[in-house]
């Protein structure tokens, strides 16, 4: 953002102590006299989180180096539990340190695009630092919205707009519409999905002048445009994912590790959804979503199975294959295959249907293994919800 | 009658040199559907399996074959561009069958063809098939991947956003002797050239069409947006699927567009909007084609 001219406060992150106090040392020394210490995990809810320790919050004002260190010390390699990371909470491995502005007033602003009208918009919000869902749901009319057309980006005209309904005047409109512009820029250049400042600030400088400030963000790039992004993909943080799914992209295959005891393995994205569904239609919980693609060979679904049975919490795993183009028999080899080399021990449920099914349904009878066998999906996933129960 | 294509509808496949394409246009021409050009720049002048001319560029290949129509499976950072050159020489029809455009790319290519009279089907779709009178509907018009002798030639439109559904629909009807007009994938990303609502407008203009099965999955609201339409103006039945009731929020389930984000796009939401229109809601993906019979 800085790069694209978004004002941002100076700071600058941290990923151990040493590199902290640095950081802290630095700002202090160039005149700040209060610092921020944040939490850097990829969930939000920071501020009003807890650590496991009991330590409360993951966003920290210090007024001194002692301070700011020691909070800093508290804060990394310790486990934040915040709305948005589920009970396991996530390990604070990263620190932002910045300098502590002088706060006015907060505002929201995202830009993102709208799915129906195909287009970019600017989203913003004069009610800043707060759950800007809660915002779109209770007050609507709260919520301005500025469409951007493609061909031309944001306008001046339209960030002077958004500045003015934010209730900004005099020299703060021409100020926020550069900011705004920039912060388009920067979504537009970096292929964002979706760029949101929370909030942006109004804050009041030494001197007693007023600025406009992003104060917080959060950004998610189009995995599909990482291609042309290699200094972005540099940044990607492994630690902040599961580990299964960083296992299972490896091998080209779409894996999402959800809840419950069921797993599935099946081919395209949508019927792999819709056979969760059937699973939670019949009573079970599905433990993943899992799509192995419509050219599946034999050592993905080998790996597809050893994922799988990664997750402890799995004790049946359904297989739902409709073979299209490829040929069943193709498939049940390789299902067979994978599971003789896998040790697999779980009940299996399999359903195949389509190109040369006979042949394939064959080869599963022939393979000596236990399998309980489906002709439709409904009758799958009854199967599979009575194994586990 | 059928939609979008006829079994006589000539067309042409760009990228029909690489592995992907040319499989692909191999099934075409098995499945004996009029696949007159392949395009690949620099490649002008080769054959493909002997009998399709390979054409430099898209303009010269109509010019030459009379094709109106197009597949594209050129690699994802190209396909943007290949589906402008599609509609800048003036195809009626291009089917981007590429999955993985950046969306940014989608969002200008759909800004420039807003004046355009080409329509544009996908990206990340099976295509379309207007099954044929043959053994296995072939003599059909299949553009892109779906696998052919699944179909059979009738009376029920298909449309649905995932490629495995689509063939499960298609295979529950054929299964239970009944057949379909034309099967569309509008395919899985967020910014689609077809939506649900233009294919409903054409089944429900379409005199062959007497049925319709519409899928949707998460994500969204264009499912909304046609049963909405639908309610006021559609005079044919409409059974429907959403996968995805089961997705967490703010995960991408496969397909780019296939998230609920901010409380928006949810499988209950979609399934209401159906109900609410009179559109028969399948329980599970297995009962999709019996909840349309149902109401025939």
């Amino acid at each position: 953002m800085k790069r694209h001219g978004v004002r941002i406060p100076p700071g600058e992150p941290a990923t151990n102590l040493d590199e902290a106090k640095a950081a802290i040392a630095k700002l202090f020394d160039t005149g700040n006299a209060r610092v921020v210490v944040k939490s850097q995990i990829h969930a939000g809810g920071r501020g009003k989180g807890t650590f496991k320790d009991g330590f409360k919050g993951g966003v920290h004002l210090a007024d001194s180096v002692e301070d700011a260190t020691a909070k800093a010390e508290a804060m990394l390699g310790n486990v934040l539990v915040t709305k948005q990371t589920g009970e396991a909470g996530k390990q604070v491995s990263r620190l932002l340190i910045t300098s502590a502005e002088n706060i006015k007033s907060e505002f929201y602003v995202a830009v993102l695009l709208d799915r129906a009208l195909g287009k970019p918009i600017v989203m913003a919000s004069a009610e800043g630092g707060v759950d800007i869902e809660e915002v779109a749901d209770k007050t609507p009319e709260k919520i301005i919205k500025e469409v951007i057309d493609p061909a031309l980006g944001l306008q001046p005209h339209q960030g002077r707009k958004i500045a003015i309904a934010l209730g900004l005047r005099g020299r703060l409109i021409g100020q926020t519409a550069s900011l705004l512009r920039a912060l388009y820029k920067t979504w537009h250049e970096c292929d964002g999905t979706m760029l949101e400042i929370n909030p942006l600030a109004l804050i009041v400088n030494e001197d007693g002048t007023e600025a406009v400030v992003a104060l917080d963000a959060k950004m998610s790039i189009d995995d599909n445009a990482l291609f042309r992004h290699p200094d972005i993909v540099a940044m990607r943080d492994l630690s902040e994912e599961d580990p299964l799914e960083v296992e299972a992209a490896g091998h080209d295959l779409n894996y999402i590790k959800l809840d419950g005891n069921i797993a599935c393995l099946v081919n395209g994205a949508g019927l792999a959804m819709a056979t969760m569904d059937a699973i939670k239609h019949y009573g079970g919980d599905p433990a993943n979503f899992l799509d192995v693609g419509g050219g599946a060979t034999k050592e993905q679904v080998k790996a597809a199975f050893e994922i799988i049975v990664g997750d402890p919490n799995v004790q049946a795993i359904l297989v739902n294959i409709f073979g299209g183009i490829m040929n069943c028999n193709t498939i049940a080899e390789g299902i067979v295959a994978a599971v003789k080399e896998t040790h697999l021990t779980l009940p299996l449920v399999v359903r195949l249907e389509g190109n040369n099914v006979d042949a394939g349904r064959a080869t599963l009878a022939a393979s000596g293994l236990t399998l309980i066998t489906a002709d439709s999906l409904s009758e799958a996933a009854e199967k599979a919800v009575a194994a586990v129960k | 009658m059928s939609i979008l294509v006829k079994p006589d509808t000539k067309f042409l496949v760009q990228g029909i040199t690489g592995g992907f394409g040319g499989r692909h246009a191999q099934l075409s021409l098995d499945y004996g559907s009029q696949l007159v050009a392949g395009v690949t720049p620099g490649k002008g002048g080769q054959m493909f399996a002997d009998t399709v001319p390979v054409f430099d560029s898209v303009a010269e290949a109509m010019a030459e074959t009379g094709a109106t129509a197009s597949a594209i499976f050129v690699p994802p950072p190209f396909a943007a561009d290949a589906i402008l050159e599609g509609a800048a020489a003036g195809l009626d029809l291009v089917v981007c069958i590429t999955e993985g455009i950046p969306v940014r790319d989608m969002v200008e290519v759909k800004d420039a063809l807003k004046d355009s009279t080409t329509i544009l089907l996908g990206p990340n779709c099976p295509g379309v098939v207007t099954p044929g009178e043959g053994e296995d509907s072939s003599g059909g018009c299949r553009i892109g991947i779906a696998p052919g002798y699944i179909h059979k030639k009738g009376n029920i439109g298909v449309v649905s956003r995932s490629g495995t559904l689509t063939y499960e629909a298609v295979w529950q009807l054929t299964s239970r002797g009944v057949g379909q007009s034309t099967c569309v994938g509008i395919g899985g990303d967020p910014v689609p050239g077809m939506t649900h609502l233009d294919v409903l407008k054409l089944f429900n203009d379409d005199p062959e069409t007497t049925g319709i099965i519409m899928i949707g999955e998460i994500g969204g609201t264009a499912e909304e947006e046609a049963a909405a339409w639908a309610k006021a103006h559609c005079t044919k039945p409409i059974a429907g699927f959403i996968a995805g009731a089961t997705a967490p929020p703010g995960r991408r389930m496969g397909h780019a567009g296939a998230i609920v984000s901010g409380g928006k796009g949810t499988a209950e939401a979609k399934m209401d909007a159906f109900r609410e229109a009179g559109i028969g809601v399948a329980e599970t993906p297995s009962e999709m084609a019996d909840t349309l019979l149902k109401m025939m």
